[in-house]
């Protein structure tokens, strides 16, 4: 298994922990990563202001994957959306295909669209199997209690990603958390809402509201943690739950785990080795209960 | 809100929505309100109703939708796209507006620095000194070479705003 990474903006600069805990857990579940020097942006900051230059970004990106004959693995769920929306546009209108690579010839590139783009946790799902990564877990984390957090762009628009998984009803990041061990809380208030990631330049205030009404009733359940997939998603709950706090008056202190540092503990990672030291609200709690860090002499 | 003025209403924004990707099919709005009921953004601010802003496209109310911020407030979640029970494509004529506002030099400024960001480093965010802690933690370069997207940012007229950015900010 041969993909074509695409980190975007958020996870090389912002989410450290996420990409290397990603490569670590492809790299030991047989899956090889290619890195494209050239990949840039996804597009999707821009289409809100041009369509087309977006959509020209994109194919761009996908162009370059294709001359390497790579399908390609996004982190973030808005690089996913984008990359995925570009390519279902590029393969039903072929007019708009052949106007894109007018532009596209300015770079010597031309794409065909015949690859394909996948969300990490929909590959660890679709095509790795929760069977399999079951097979390869050595630390079942089975002190651990959690909630998944899906996003918005991991399943929507389900049109064009095939409704892989249920949009309005999703199990998918659930499994994968059950296989490492660990208890998903299935089923919880505002288990489906947005963070609010997109309008935080716009208008902070609604975001920190709608996220810290999510945290607020994850808190209330209990939940070690929230396990995610996307980096903006993590942005605003882990970056901006301070604010959250403020704004709820009350403690939230929730760590924000991406799902490959979940899975990665569950392979026998060290914390450090899936970059738990780059978590800004610390999994010290979860980690003790695992058995991962020493708890502190009474 | 004031009531409408019938003089101001302007029956070729509807057209002109409609002719834009993602705005085709906002004539089959039959104002059910599901998109209002199921937005996240609208549980915490009255100001974003997609139904409304709907309805205001249809009547015509240009003006009024134009130079308001609350076609910014979309959070592109989906949600109303994926339930609209009459298949209109909300979160992308929600796009479609932003993107005539533009056409019309109306940017909202968080829209305008994303573009100066991408248009400076070909990514949102400047990697730059990020790069030895990259290394330092068995992470590959991420090279920064802008100079393609910022043609095609150039050819698509997005470039003249983030260079308007780029130029007051420095």
């Amino acid at each position: 298994m041969r993909y074509a990474l695409f980190l975007g903006c958020s996870v090389p600069t912002r989410g450290l922990n996420y990409e290397l805990s990603s490569r670590k857990v492809a790299e030991k579940l047989g899956i090889e990563f290619v890195d494209i020097p050239e990949f840039s942006c996804c597009g999707f900051p821009i289409r809100s202001v041009n369509q087309d230059a977006g959509f020209t970004m994109a194919a761009r990106n996908l162009a370059l994957a294709e001359k390497q004959g790579l399908d390609v693995i996004t982190l973030c769920s808005a690089c996913a959306e984008t990359l995925q929306e570009a390519n279902y546009i590029f393969k039903h209108n072929p007019d708009k295909l052949a106007q894109i690579n007018k532009e596209l010839a300015k770079f010597g590139l031309k794409y065909n669209a015949s690859i394909e783009v996948k969300h990490f946790a929909r590959l660890l799902w679709e095509d790795i199997g929760v069977e399999t990564i079951k097979k390869s877990v050595v630390k079942p984390l089975v002190e651990a209690t959690v909630v998944a957090h899906y996003g918005c762009h991991y399943l929507k628009p389900s049109e064009i990603y095939g409704k892989f998984d249920d949009p309005e009803n999703p199990t998918s990041l659930d499994d994968l958390i059950e296989a490492t061990g660990a208890t998903t809380i299935r089923n919880y208030p505002e288990k489906e809402k947005c963070c609010g990631g997109a309008i935080l330049g716009v208008k902070e205030e609604d975001t920190v509201k709608m996220a810290g009404s999510k945290l607020k009733s994850i808190v209330e359940l209990g939940a070690d943690a929230m396990i995610l997939i996307c980096p903006f998603c993590s942005v605003i709950y882990e970056g901006n739950q301070k604010k959250a706090e403020k704004e709820y008056d009350m403690q939230f202190k929730l760590p924000i785990i991406y799902y490959p540092q979940l899975l990665g503990l569950a392979l026998g990672f060290e914390p450090d080795d899936v970059g738990f030291k780059l978590n800004r609200i610390k999994a010290k709690a979860l980690l003790e209960k695992l058995g991962l860090r020493k708890k502190p002499a009474a | 809100m004031n009531t409408i003025d019938d003089k101001k209403l302007d029956s070729s924004f509807v057209e002109e929505v409609r002719n834009t990707p993602g705005g085709e099919k906002i004539v089959d709005c039959f104002a059910c309100g599901t998109c209002a009921a199921s937005c996240p953004v609208r549980e915490f601010d009255e100001r974003f109703n997609p139904r409304k802003i709907i309805h205001m496209v249809l009547l015509g109310m240009r003006d009024e939708v134009m130079n308001s911020d609350f076609v910014w407030l979309c959070s592109g979640c989906v949600t109303c796209q994926e339930r609209c029970p009459q298949g209109v494509t909300i979160t992308e004529l929600m796009m479609a507006l932003k993107n005539i506002a533009v056409k019309h030099n109306i940017v909202h400024p968080a829209f305008s620095m994303q573009a100066a960001e991408v248009y400076r480093y070909g990514r949102l965010y400047e990697v730059g000194d990020l790069n030895a802690r990259r290394e330092k933690i068995g992470l590959p370069r991420i090279p920064e070479e802008p100079d393609d997207i910022r043609t095609i940012l150039d050819d698509t007229g997005v470039g003249k705003i983030a260079r308007e950015v780029i130029g007051t900010s420095d």
